[in-house]
């Protein structure tokens, strides 16, 4: 069990930062987040644009805020479980809370804080009839493990890096590999696609462009899908797994579950006070969030934050005394031992 | 001070909507469609309109001469699901004079 003051669900910008207020109370966090890296859409959808409306940033990259973000929170030491996705949550009898992810890891923190942005990120799963009777059955949206696909014939759907990188490194393991796409064109990286084309003229791997795949055939598992390739007639090809890989869409998930008030795929709060749910102890910030005049915005994540670890703070201290503390006057004291300070005033007399 | 003009819009529920959008905002068709709440929050414009995502999606049914697709928007149509001839992305059509009784159909949330 991994325990904690502040279990933070979502490692996008929001959840970084709140790592870095709730530390300055001496509270420490530890972050679930489903994607297998920190920093949420903008390390995950788009890394390489600019952001204009970070205060004192007149430009950032998402991915280097990212990089920014956890620069700032390090000597907090926050804890994370990622690729995993937080499922379940159970309210103890001391008003503490359980958390347990998709992988059964289980978490115990006397506050949730939730800031899951527009969800966790799940495959996009193509329009296809029978697809879910062939879930696991030869239907895969993520690779977990490539060796799985040893000496097996696979299919690979999808134009962009994943179906390319993934087209690339099973050739050296399965026993044939077939790449279809809808577009002769596709949007990788160039090294991967020039990459797709040597193996494609080594004969490593056959491409079906432009296809669509319409249909999968198999009874209890995949046998072969249903390709339709320019408009013309629908054929077959056998193949013992076909891999859907479109990309990533988020879905609020199992946390619409949890008996929070949702209201336009996000969560009521409480934005008079702190940014409380309808469940005491359970907190949402960022774009997970609504209340009236709601803007979706990684700045008003930050002072959401702000707001709610100093709630947290009262509920977990309810009689201790405390006054919020400008850094640069108060310094700030890492749980690894370092301190930034302020320098000090240099006194020195003129003879 | 730019006039308004008027769109017709079919929500994913096949209900027709006619609308008047600002010209003046630098507004796409994604916003204009959410600000008017025609799709539920957080199916439509999820990546802010970036061309990276298609959740806003939609079929164009008048002969407007629409602005040229980026390699973005194509490419991004070009890994989406119910694409037809005449999808665009909501988010890559600016609201101009010339897109006055523009029509269009929003694609099925995906």
């Amino acid at each position: 069990m991994i325990t904690t003051d502040i279990l933070i669900i979502g490692a996008g910008p929001t959840g970084l930062f709140t790592v870095f207020e709730a530390g300055l109370l001496k509270l420490r966090c530890h972050l679930i987040d489903a994607l297998p890296q920190a920093g949420g859409q903008c390390s995950e959808i788009y890394p390489k644009k600019p952001i204009y409306d970070i205060p004192a940033y007149p430009e950032i990259l998402a991915g280097d805020l990212t990089d920014k973000l956890m620069e700032q929170i390090k000597q907090f030491e926050p804890g994370f479980t990622l690729g995993e996705r937080a499922e379940t949550i159970e309210k103890q009898e001391d008003e503490t809370f359980i958390v347990t992810t998709n992988k059964g890891t289980k978490h115990h923190a006397k506050i949730v804080a939730i800031a899951g942005g527009l969800g966790s990120f799940e495959p996009r799963k193509p329009p296809i009839p029978n697809i879910t009777n062939f879930e696991d059955k030869g239907v895969e949206y993520i690779i977990r493990d490539p060796e799985y696909y040893s000496n097996k014939k696979v299919v690979i759907s999808g134009g962009g890096d994943s179906a390319l990188d993934w087209a690339i490194f099973l050739t050296d393991v399965a026993a044939s590999v077939t790449l279809i796409h809808r577009r002769n064109e596709f949007r990788g990286a160039l090294d991967s696609v020039d990459k797709v084309q040597e193996l494609k003229n080594a004969g490593k791997i056959t491409m079906i462009t432009p296809a669509e795949v319409k249909g999968i055939v198999g009874t209890d598992k995949v046998e072969g899908v249903a390709v339709v390739q320019n408009g013309g007639e629908e054929f077959t090809i056998e193949t013992d797994h076909f891999i859907p890989l479109f990309g990533l869409s988020p879905k609020l998930g199992p946390i619409a579950n949890w008996g929070l008030e949702i209201e336009k795929n996000a969560i009521k709060v409480n934005n008079a006070l702190d940014y409380q749910t309808n469940i005491p102890g359970i907190y949402a910030i960022g774009d997970v969030n609504t209340y009236p005049g709601k803007l979706k915005l990684i700045l008003c994540g930050f002072h959401e934050a702000t707001l709610m670890c100093q709630s947290a703070y009262k509920r977990i201290f309810p009689d201790k005394k405390y006054v919020m503390k400008y850094t640069t006057v108060g310094g700030i004291d890492g749980f690894d031992g370092t301190r930034k300070e302020a320098p000090k005033a240099v006194v020195k007399k003129i003879e | 001070m730019n006039p308004d003009i008027t769109l017709k819009i079919t929500d994913r529920e096949g209900i027709l909507h006619e609308i008047q959008a600002p010209t003046d905002m630098a507004m796409n068709l994604m916003e204009v469609i959410r600000s008017y709440e025609l799709a539920e929050e957080g199916t439509i414009g999820i990546c802010g309109g970036m061309a990276m995502c298609a959740s806003c999606q939609c079929y164009v049914n008048s002969n407007h001469q629409l602005p040229e697709m980026s390699i973005d928007e194509d490419m991004m149509l070009a890994e989406a699901f119910h694409v037809e001839n005449n999808s665009r992305l909501g988010c890559q059509i600016q609201m101009t004079p010339a897109m006055d009784g523009l029509e269009v159909v929003l694609a099925p949330e995906s």
